[in-house]
């Protein structure tokens, strides 16, 4: 229950979103002109990690993430890491069947 | 609700910070919802890659490409909207609000064309083009039905939402100080976008 | 001090007025306690449902062939047991009853975090029950894919899967919002002074419940709906005639489903360690230990979902890695039992009937515990999969583990809950009669499975007779038991004589507010300023 003024207080400006905004534009453009080039294996892996840049300023800024209270940063960790185990432990039978 | 009688009236004690907190719980059951898709495209990727590399040339990168700016900038405008109510520039609230819900419109009907395109081509589930293609390109496209079904779902779920909040904002019982709901309803929309963002390389960006 | 509480007039929840008229005060209604109620109400229903289907099906392995009913009707019979006795007993059991009950109370607030929410949840719950019971009755007939609804049978059947799909999805949809309700809950509304460390241990097993209830549900939701869009439209996803992979369902499944099983127990442990402080007038011993054991649980036991899938074919790796993280689960499950026996140790014990079935617990569920082990093991575990050794197991842990503790519950909180006692020495003997014929019941059928007895099989050969009817004779004691005290229990509820406040000695909040407890719970917010189990003894730091 402490926290709870501080974030009240940041207001984010429209001129950050539209920046924000600018940013994902030019890694949409990004991803779809690599994905022309023939990359081979990595390709997936470049536009799995373009995709987690975007959603990285997705959370934190338009969904401002940064700017919130510490146990939301510790519960998204929590999801994320679950997720993330699920899919290893899944792997472990479908890669090695 | 709110007007029980005095022995059983609601506590209510305003709490944003919970709210918030119960929203993105929420959040976290839509991502592990798709999760599960996302469990078994990977599964089947790695099962039927040459197959699935084939069938995905048959999406179009073009209305792909557009519908991920188009959801994008709803994504922006969203919270643009919300940083409007906070200022108290209602009527600018409202506008960009309502231009959210306009591009959200605009995202389905793009869809709606892509999916007919795909169907007028023979390519749905059961169809007798699809059932001769080796079971690889099949499932591909089960995936992407189911995927991007399932996401058109949200969006249209999230145009509702959105809509209630525009009648709640004219109606002022959204306010500068009093805007959670449409806090939360922005966070459900950038969770549509976010879902989309994967989405969009995983089916389209595939060559 | 009780009197004191008592002397003061006020109005319970129970006689609360509100605009609405009749049920309606009800069904209506928002308050958690009210909620609780319901949910009891409704769960004890499903309750003598499920019951009433296990008896017809031991009835019928009474004789080899034919007894009472012919095989499809006992497809459909195992089903619905265990869809009615999952779905709508045990997995919403503990949390949706005390947890929304006790919850508020424990931690010394006026609701939970959305009462509303808590009310529609209620209400999927019913919605879900009931589309579960009319898809029995429709064209096709009732369900016969066993409760995990494996691919691709479900797909093919032509009996009604989609609707009690679509009912355990709305079920699973009522069990997320319980979920996020009280994590929000405990993460919001603790009284002042309450940290985390100073909160009753059954909050804490709530606490981590609902993480997993927020977290897994949604994995098994887009299964189900996986499912029934495959059998309307043939995505393939799950269909190997198109390409599918059924292991995948498998894997799916049980990323949800066993962790639901924590979702069922966790619960249970957390009222063990209510209970047992109170009946022995000590301190729990080792509370962080058992505090973190519960978050431990969670966390581990998410991540063990193919030890179901043993025989099925994944991978030599993936099941060396369940098999370990599998066995892992044994320490945090070790250290609760330890605490709770330490915290017996040189207590002063009332062997009231709530310690009573908390002891019948730590037998039975020592013996699925530890029989989970050999399931876990890779080499025995082929031997004794499919068989009546798993149902046994099965049994063990969940009847002998949650259900158990959810009776332990009731006796224990229905004072509180009712305001009303009930008679004890009835109870004790309801109590002898549930041990004696559960052992005879379940532990039968570890035999029967070692020796070779495969689950859900309607005819059997004739040697396994005397075991079966052995069986089916602890059935009926069984049952008779669990009816003498659904019996007793409602005939407190309603003639019983007048519950104190704290007719236990417990040291939670719930026992400082009168019985039963006012609308508003508390007329001040405590403030709480030492540890939930102050026993006079010094505290540990």
């Amino acid at each position: 229950m402490t926290n709870e003024h501080s974030e009240k207080e940041h207001i984010i400006g429209y001129g950050t979103y539209v920046l924000i905004w600018l940013v994902l534009i030019g890694l949409t453009v990004t991803t779809v002109s690599i994905s022309g080039i023939n990359l081979g294996n990595i390709a997936l892996a470049v536009a799995l990690l373009i995709a987690a840049l975007k959603s990285a300023f997705v959370i934190n800024i338009f969904m401002h993430i940064k700017f919130e209270d510490k146990i939301f940063k510790v519960f998204i960790a929590v999801a994320l890491m679950t997720l993330l185990s699920v899919f290893v432990l899944t792997a472990f039978d479908v890669f090695f069947r | 609700m709110n007007n029980h009688s005095e022995n059983f009236e609601e506590h209510v004690h305003r709490d944003d910070f919970g709210a918030k907190m119960g929203m993105w719980l929420f959040l976290f059951t839509e991502l592990l919802l798709f999760g599960g898709l996302f469990l078994l495209y990977m599964a089947y990727r790695l099962q039927y890659s040459h197959e699935f590399h084939i069938a995905a040339r048959e999406l179009n990168i073009g209305i792909g490409t557009f519908n991920t700016i188009i959801l994008l900038t709803s994504s922006m405008t969203m919270a643009l909207s919300i940083t409007a109510m906070r200022l108290e520039r209602k009527t600018l609230s409202l506008f960009l609000l309502a231009s959210t819900i306009l591009l959200a419109f605009g995202f389905l009907v793009n869809k709606f064309f892509e999916w007919s395109a795909k169907f007028g081509h023979g390519l749905y589930p059961g169809s007798d083009v699809l059932l001769d293609k080796p079971r690889g390109e099949y499932l591909f496209y089960g995936m992407y039905y189911a995927m991007t079904g399932l996401h058109a779902i949200h969006v249209i779920v999230g145009m509702i939402i959105l809509t209630f909040m525009f009648v709640f904002i004219s109606r002022n019982s959204i306010t500068s100080t009093n805007y959670i709901k449409l806090e939360n309803s922005g966070l459900y929309w950038h969770l549509v976008d976010l879902i989309w963002i994967f989405l969009f390389p995983l089916f389209y960006l595939m060559r | 001090m009780s009197e004191n509480i008592e002397s003061k007039p006020y109005i319970s929840y129970l006689q609360a007025e509100s605009k609405h008229k009749g049920i309606f005060k009800w069904i209506l209604s928002t308050d958690h306690k009210r909620i609780g109620i319901m949910y009891m109400m409704g769960m004890m229903a499903f309750l003598l449902v499920g019951i009433s289907l296990g008896f017809m099906m031991k009835l019928e392995m009474l004789t080899p062939g034919k007894t009472i009913m012919d095989a499809q009707t006992y497809n459909a019979f195992f089903t619905l047991h265990g869809v009615i006795m999952i779905f709508l007993f045990i997995i919403p059991g503990l949390p949706a009853v005390f947890g929304n009950f006790m919850l508020p109370l424990q931690i010394g607030a006026r609701d939970v975090a959305f009462p509303r929410l808590n009310l529609l949840s209620w209400w999927l719950y019913v919605i879900g029950g009931l589309f579960a019971i009319v898809s029995l009755f429709l064209q096709g007939g009732p369900i016969d894919t066993g409760w995990t609804f494996y691919v691709p049978y479900s797909i093919r059947t032509g009996t009604n899967v989609s609707l009690p799909l679509f009912a355990a999805f709305i079920l699973g949809f009522s069990s997320i919002l319980t979920g996020l309700n009280f994590v929000t809950t405990v993460h919001r509304l603790r009284a002042p002074g309450m940290t985390f460390f100073k909160m009753p241990l059954f909050v804490w097993a709530i606490y981590s419940t609902a993480w997993i209830q927020v977290i897994a549900t949604p994995v098994v939701g887009i299964t189900i709906i996986l499912v029934i869009v495959e059998r309307a439209f043939s995505l393939g996803i799950f269909d190997p005639a198109l390409g599918g992979d059924p292991l995948l369902f498998q894997h799916l499944f049980w990323i949800y489903s066993h962790p639901a099983v924590y979702i069922m127990i966790l619960p249970a442990m957390g009222a063990v360690s209510e209970i047992i402080p109170t009946f022995s007038k000590r301190t729990i011993f080792g509370y962080k230990a058992i505090a973190f054991s519960s978050l431990a649980i969670a966390f581990i036991g998410y991540f063990v979902w193919a030890h179901h899938m043993f025989t099925t074919g994944i991978s030599e790796v993936s099941r060396f890695i369940f098999s370990l993280l599998t066995f892992l689960v044994a320490i945090p499950s070790g250290v609760k039992v330890f605490n709770w026996v330490a915290t017996l140790y040189k207590g002063s014990i009332t062997p009231g009937p709530p310690l009573l079935f908390v002891m019948m617990f730590i037998f039975l569920f020592s013996i699925g515990g530890l029989t989970g082990l050999i399931l876990g093991s890779l080499a025995t575990d082929v031997h004794v999969h499919d068989t009546y050794f798993v149902v046994a197991h099965f049994h063990y842990v969940m009847f002998g583990g949650t259900v158990m503790i959810f009776f332990a519950a009731l006796h224990y909180w229905l004072p509180k809950m009712f305001g009303r006692m009930y008679n004890e020495k009835v109870a004790k003997w309801s109590i002898a009669l549930i041990f004696v014929g559960f052992n005879m019941l379940y532990f039968t059928m570890f035999i029967l499975g070692y020796e070779g007895m495969p689950r859900r099989y309607w005819d059997y050969l004739p040697q396994f007779q005397t075991l079966q009817i052995i069986s089916t004779v602890g059935s009926w004691i069984l049952i008779s038991g669990i009816l003498l005290m659904i019996g007793n229990l409602n005939r407190g509820i309603k003639r019983g004589a007048k519950a104190v406040a704290n007719p236990w000695g417990g040291k939670t909040l719930e026992w400082t507010i009168p019985s039963p407890p006012p609308v508003h719970n508390f007329d001040v917010i405590p403030v709480i300023t030492h540890g939930p189990y102050n026993y006079g003894e010094e505290e540990e730091k």
